[in-house]
């Protein structure tokens, strides 16, 4: 009885986690073009609904009902499975991130996580670092020289700064004394590492968006320069997954900037989901925010920040707080 | 057969079919696709083991570090498959035999030793216990080691700058 319970309680977890992503995603894209709009003085989409409230149904319904095109020299298999590894590999980062301390429900304590993984930490990484797949793959299966850079660009920035993104987390383990995201959420009850940590926070929010590939290093989909990167050739849904991956990815930095920096759910008066919820919304709208107002890096500075500037200030860093830990 | 057998042998024969595959494909990056499965296959097994550490880890650094160096590199590099001579039988040979010694050191470890027929019980090897263990009772290999990977590391910088000086290319080489 217990396990069907248990069992119970886990699906409905999982739907409402995975039905706000999808919601949330939706929203952000409108979010992210209004927001644009406002800085470049025009009004962005403003038609469907009121203030353009229902853009995000008018995008789904048009992606969903446009035709799917294959290449005919694409690799086939390949090519079809790519936009699908982007967008799981994003959702699956949810499964452990904590949106709450566990609430108790009808005299069951209901853990406000999907599951609390002891290495949840690494299991970010790894999933992390499949991203690439669907980036690489999808433009080597086009057939098509443009998407093959932007594949080729794509592998090389997410292997650069995978390591810094790595390096700037060490510091964040050595404190809280656990891979496990809800004790590094715990961790923080006191004070957030950001106080204590500013130069980890700094080369993580680096690293992370290098990783999500957005604007200043939106390298792999450059569009004045290779159409639209690794994505040219897809239509329809799937490149509406790429899309998808896009702002869960901007979804997971949000919610990872919480959980390693600014203290997860923790926070006076309002309820700790509430608290979350407005922390992963304010670091995604800084990174909107980026977007309107920085240029794109070139290959060399892009290479050159990587592993001339983060990687060694990030080995510092350890150092130095593995020193202070001592101490 | 309890339901972690019924796992291990299909996750089993995932890794050995593709395996397989990856040995058998003409196309680069399938077979790199088929690697990636393989070593998936591993990390479950460590997962199911009890050590999602060593789970964790496989797919980092195998499936999500070397494997993507392999990719990058081929897309470089444009292999067409119809070009690719087939390998001869002075290739194959070295790999066979020595893959037979290993089938033959395998099949006398399972039969010999009589800590193979025992069943293992299931334990869960946490990654401060794991850490702890590895670094207070086997950290003179892990020194070893990592210090071999820092010579082979140099040794890549000395190539490096040699391939710069030689070619006169060192201001590109360096970026």
């Amino acid at each position: 009885m217990n396990w069907i319970v248990g069992f119970i309680i886990l699906i409905i977890k999982l739907g409402v986690v995975l039905v706000g992503l999808l919601l949330l995603a939706a929203y952000l894209v409108l979010v992210e073009r209004k927001f644009l709009a406002r800085l470049q003085i025009r009004y962005g989409p403003n038609r469907a609904g009121k203030f353009g409230l229902l853009q995000p149904f008018a995008d789904t319904i048009k992606m969903l009902t446009k035709e799917d095109i294959v290449p005919a020299e694409a690799d086939r298999v390949i090519f079809l499975l790519a936009p699908a590894v982007v967008a799981i590999e994003a959702l699956l980062i949810f499964a452990v991130v904590p949106f709450g301390a566990s609430i108790t429900l009808l005299g069951k304590k209901i853990p406000m996580v999907i599951t609390d993984l002891n290495v949840g930490l690494l299991y970010v990484f790894a999933l992390a670092s499949l991203g690439v797949y669907g980036v690489a793959l999808g433009g080597w299966a086009s057939n098509s020289k443009y998407s093959l850079l932007g594949g080729i660009r794509g592998a090389a920035q997410m292997i650069s700064y995978e390591l810094s993104l790595g390096l700037s987390l060490v510091p964040i383990v050595m404190l809280a004394r656990s891979f496990s995201l809800v004790d590094i959420v715990r961790a923080q009850a006191d004070y957030p590492f950001i106080l204590v940590q500013p130069i980890s926070f700094i080369i993580f929010l680096i690293s992370a968006v290098a990783e999500t590939k957005r604007i200043p290093f939106d390298l792999p989909e450059a569009e004045n320069e290779l159409g639209a990167g690794y994505h040219t050739e897809y239509s329809g849904m799937r490149f509406g997954l790429f899309f998808l991956g896009e702002y869960v990815n901007l979804q997971v930095l949000g919610a990872l900037v919480a959980v390693f920096f600014l203290g997860g759910w923790h926070g006076p008066l309002l309820p700790p989901v509430v608290w979350f919820l407005l922390k992963v919304l304010a670091v995604a709208v800084a990174m909107i925010w980026v977007r309107g107002t920085l240029p794109r890096l070139r290959y060399d500075q892009l290479m050159h920040l990587g592993w001339k500037v983060l990687v060694p200030v990030a080995l510092l860093n350890i150092v130095v707080t593995g020193a202070f830990l001592l101490i | 057969m309890t339901i972690y057998a019924a796992i291990f042998y299909v996750l089993a024969g995932v890794i050995l079919v593709s395996t397989g595959l990856a040995i058998s494909r003409r196309n680069l990056v399938h077979a790199i696709v088929y690697l990636i499965i393989s070593f998936f296959g591993s990390a479950m097994l460590y997962y199911l083991f009890g050590a999602p550490l060593l789970a964790a880890l496989e797919i980092i650094i195998y499936a999500g570090a070397i494997m993507v160096l392999f990719l990058f590199i081929i897309m470089m590099l444009r292999v067409d498959p119809a070009t690719l001579r087939r390998p001869s039988l002075r290739h194959w040979l070295p790999a066979i035999v020595l893959g037979l010694i290993y089938v033959v050191i395998a099949i006398l470890v399972v039969t010999q030793d009589p800590g193979s027929q025992s069943i293992l019980e299931t334990a869960l090897a946490k990654p401060r216990v794991f850490g702890q263990f590895l670094f207070q009772k086997y950290w003179l290999s892990v020194e070893i080691v990592s210090f071999l990977l820092f010579i082979a590391l140099v040794g890549a910088l000395y190539l490096g700058k040699a391939f710069a000086r030689d070619t006169g290319r060192g201001k590109e080489v360096e970026k």
